[in-house]
C-alpha cells in the first residue's frame, strides 16, 4: 500500500527550477531514503511534503488524501511528522515539556486548559525519554543539551506522536560516528509502526537502514529502487562520479 | 568511603532546588494589597485603587505580548470601549449596579477583541507581528478619533458619570470599599491568568512565543490559540475599563487611544513581560514615580522624556524588566500542567481503584 505519492511535482522560484516533474512513491511501513546533493531540491521537496511550500504543478497524496494545498497543521494532524535539518526544538522549554508539547497536540483545547491529559501522557513521555537516553535530562532546558542530544530530542518529538509518516531531514547531521550508530539503532524499532522518509548525505548510514532509495539531482529524479538496485545503478554512479 | 560520601553529597547537592523568588514576591504583594488602605490616607487609597485597576489592564497586555507573542499597540481600545459602554448605561439608562457593570465590561471587551482578532489573527495566512501591531494601533486611533468627534458620547470632552456604583441601594464611593472590590477582582484576574499560563494550554503559548512555525508542524492551529488569548485579554481589559470609568467618574477619548495603549506597553516591559507579576510591578513603579514627580514643578513637564529614557535603559540593558533582577530565566519559564507529584498521586489512585474493582 502506498502511503505517499508525489506525482509530477514541479516548483520554480523565479527563474530557478528547484523541482522538475518529480514523482516518488513510498510504501507503508518501509524506510525510504532520499539521496540528494546539496542545492539539488532536497529542502524544496521536503517543504512541499510538509506543507511549507505548495507545488506549482502536480499533486501530493498522503494516505489517500490529496494534501497538495493543505496547511502544515492539518497535514500534521493527519499523521505527518517532521524533523528539521536545523534543530527546531524549543530551547527555553525543558526536555520533558518539549515532548509533552509534541504529544499533546492532538488533544482538544479545553483539555489543555484543564490540564487533564498530562497525567495520561506522562508514562508515554517517560518511556520516550528512556528510549532516547534523555531520562536524566528531563528537567534540563532543551537549549542546554548537547547537539547530539538535541537531535535525539527532536527525533523523539517526531516519533512520540505516532505518525503514519515520519520525515527526517539529516537526522545524524553533526553527530559523531558513535552517535550515528546509536541513532540507527533508535530508529529501527519504529519500522513496525510507521513509514520513514530520510534524507542523508551519509550513504553508509542510509543504506544500512533503508529499504528503498531515490536519488535526485538538479531537481530531477536520477533513479529509484531498492538499495541493491541503486548501488548498481549506472545513472547514479555517473552523477556521483561527476559531481562528488 | 570518602568517594561514597562525596558522591552522596554531590547527588544531594544536585537535588537541592534553587530558591523560588516568584512565590515570595507574590506573598509580599498580597500582604501589601491587603493592608495598604489601613496605613494610608483616603486620598492615597483612591490613587492606590486606580493603580489596582491599571494592574488588571496591564495583565491583559502581558497575556498578549508576554505569553502569546501578540504585539498589541491598541489594548486601550477594549479598555475604553468598555468604559464608554458602562458610562452610557449609567447616563442613558441609570444602570450602575456592580453585578451588572462587571459583566458588561467583560462582554464589551470580549466582543470588540473578538472582532479585531477576526480581522487580524484569523485570516488564511498567519499575520506578521508588525501587521498586528499596526492593525491594533490603527483601530485604537480610529476609535479615539471617532468618539472625540461624536457628541452623543460627549465628543472631545468625554462623559462624566454622576451616579456612584451601587450594590442594591448601597453606593460604593471611591475609597476603601472600592479599593477592596478592585483588589478582589485583581486577585481573581491574576489567579485565573496564572492558571491559564501554567496549564498545558500555557505550554502551547510558551511554544508559540519561541517558534510559532514549529508549532504548526506539530499540528497546532497557532492563530486559534492566539485569538483565544487575545479575546481573553480583551475581556480583562474591558473589566478594567468598566471599573476605571466608575472609579474616576469619567471616561474620555484619551482612555481609548494611543497614549494609554503605549502606557500599558511600558508597564509590561518596565516590570517584566511574561511573568504576570511584572506588569503589576511596572504599574506600581511607573505610577508611583509619576505621582511623586507631579508635585515637583521643575520636573513635571519633563516626565514623558524621563519615562522614555528609563524605558530605553530597561529595554536595552534589562529586557526582562525590573523583575528580571531577582527572578532567574529558569524560574520565569517554570513548568506546565499538573506537577509530577500530582501525576504520581493520580497514578496511585488509579491503581488502587483498579485493585478495588
Amino acid at each position: 500500500m502506498k502511503i505517499l505519492e508525489i506525482n509530477n511535482v514541479s516548483k520554480n522560484f523565479g527563474v530557478l527550477c528547484a523541482l522538475d516533474n518529480v514523482s516518488v512513491s513510498v510504501n507503508a511501513n518501509t524506510f525510504h531514503g532520499l539521496i540528494v546533493p546539496n542545492g539539488s531540491g532536497k529542502s524544496t521537496l521536503l517543504s512541499i511534503i510538509a506543507g511549507a511550500h505548495y507545488a506549482d504543478n502536480g499533486s501530493v497524496v498522503f494516505d489517500k488524501n490529496n494534501i497538495t494545498k493543505t496547511l502544515p497543521e492539518i497535514r500534521a494532524r493527519e499523521g505527518l511528522s517532521l524533523k528539521f535539518q536545523i534543530t527546531a526544538i524549543l530551547p527555553e522549554l525543558s526536555t520533558y515539556d518539549n515532548l509533552l508539547l509534541s504529544i499533546q497536540s492532538s488533544q482538544p483545547i479545553w483539555k489543555l486548559i484543564s490540564s487533564k491529559s498530562k497525567g495520561l501522557l506522562h508514562d508515554k513521555i517517560m518511556d520516550s525519554l528512556e528510549t532516547f537516553k534523555l531520562a536524566d535530562r528531563a528537567d534540563t532546558l532543551a537549549g542546554e543539551l548537547s547537539h547530539g542530544l538535541q537531535q535525539w530530542l527532536e527525533i523523539a518529538m517526531a516519533v512520540i506522536r505516532e505518525p503514519k509518516l515520519l520525515l527526517l531531514d539529516e537526522p545524524t547531521g553533526g553527530m559523531s560516528p558513535e552517535e550515528r550508530r546509536a541513532t540507527g539503532e533508535l530508529l529501527m524499532p519504529i519500522k513496525k509502526k510507521c513509514t520513514l522518509i530520510i534524507v542523508e548525505h551519509d550513504l553508509d548510514f542510509i543504506k544500512d537502514i533503508c529499504d528503498n532509495l531515490t536519488v535526485l539531482d538538479q531537481g530531477k529524479i536520477v533513479d529509484t529502487g531498492t538499495v541493491e538496485q541503486i548501488k548498481l545503478s549506472k545513472k547514479v554512479q555517473e552523477v556521483y562520479t561527476t559531481r562528488v | 568511603m570518602k568517594q561514597f560520601i562525596n558522591s552522596e553529597l554531590l547527588s544531594k547537592g544536585k537535588r537541592r532546588r534553587p530558591l523560588r523568588i516568584i512565590p515570595i514576591v507574590e506573598i509580599v504583594l498580597l500582604v501589601l494589597l491587603l493592608v495598604t488602605p489601613l496605613f494610608v490616607s483616603d486620598f492615597l487609597t483612591i490613587i492606590a485603587t486606580r493603580m489596582l485597576i491599571l494592574c488588571i489592564f496591564a495583565i491583559s497586555f502581558d497575556l498578549c505580548w508576554g505569553f502569546a507573542g501578540i504585539l498589541t499597540f491598541g489594548q486601550a481600545l477594549f479598555f475604553g470601549m468598555a468604559g464608554y459602554a458602562v458610562a452610557l448605561f449609567a447616563n442613558k439608562l441609570g444602570f450602575v449596579q456592580l453585578w451588572g457593570i462587571i459583566p458588561i465590561g467583560i462582554i464589551v471587551g470580549f466582543i470588540v477583541s473578538f472582532l479585531i482578532a477576526w480581522f487580524l489573527l484569523l485570516g488564511k495566512r498567519a499575520p506578521e507581528i508588525i501587521f498586528i501591531a499596526l492593525g491594533t494601533l490603527t483601530a485604537a486611533y480610529a476609535a479615539e478619533r471617532l468618539v472625540a468627534g461624536w457628541y452623543w458620547v460627549g465628543g472631545g470632552n468625554g462623559m462624566s458619570i454622576y451616579d456612584f456604583l451601587k450594590v442594591g441601594q448601597y453606593e460604593i464611593e471611591p475609597g476603601v470599599l472600592f479599593y477592596y472590590i478592585s483588589a478582589t477582582l485583581l486577585l481573581m484576574v491574576y489567579l485565573v491568568s496564572r492558571y491559564l499560563v501554567r496549564s498545558q494550554f500555557g505550554l502551547v503559548l510558551a511554544g508559540i512565543r519561541q517558534n510559532e512555525n514549529r508549532l504548526s508542524y506539530l499540528g497546532y492551529k497557532v492563530q486559534t490559540y492566539k485569538a483565544i488569548v487575545f479575546c481573553f485579554a480583551g475581556a480583562i481589559a474591558g473589566l478594567a475599563g468598566a471599573l476605571y470609568s466608575h472609579h474616576e467618574g469619567f471616561i474620555g477619548p484619551g482612555s481609548m487611544g494611543i497614549v494609554l495603549s503605549t502606557y500599558v506597553v511600558l508597564y509590561g516591559l518596565f516590570g517584566g513581560a511574561g511573568t504576570l507579576l511584572g506588569p503589576i510591578i511596572g504599574v506600581i513603579a511607573i505610577e508611583s514615580i509619576k505621582f511623586n514627580l507631579s508635585d515637583i514643578d521643575a520636573i513635571k513637564g519633563y516626565w514623558p522624556v524621563l519615562l522614555g529614557v528609563i524605558l530605553l535603559v530597561v529595554v536595552v540593558y534589562k529586557p526582562s524588566g525590573l523583575l528580571g533582577f531577582v527572578v532567574s530565566q529558569r524560574e520565569r519559564i517554570g513548568s506546565f500542567g499538573s506537577t509530577k507529584e500530582d501525576i504520581s498521586k493520580e497514578a496511585e489512585m488509579n491503581k488502587n481503584e483498579k485493585g478495588a474493582s
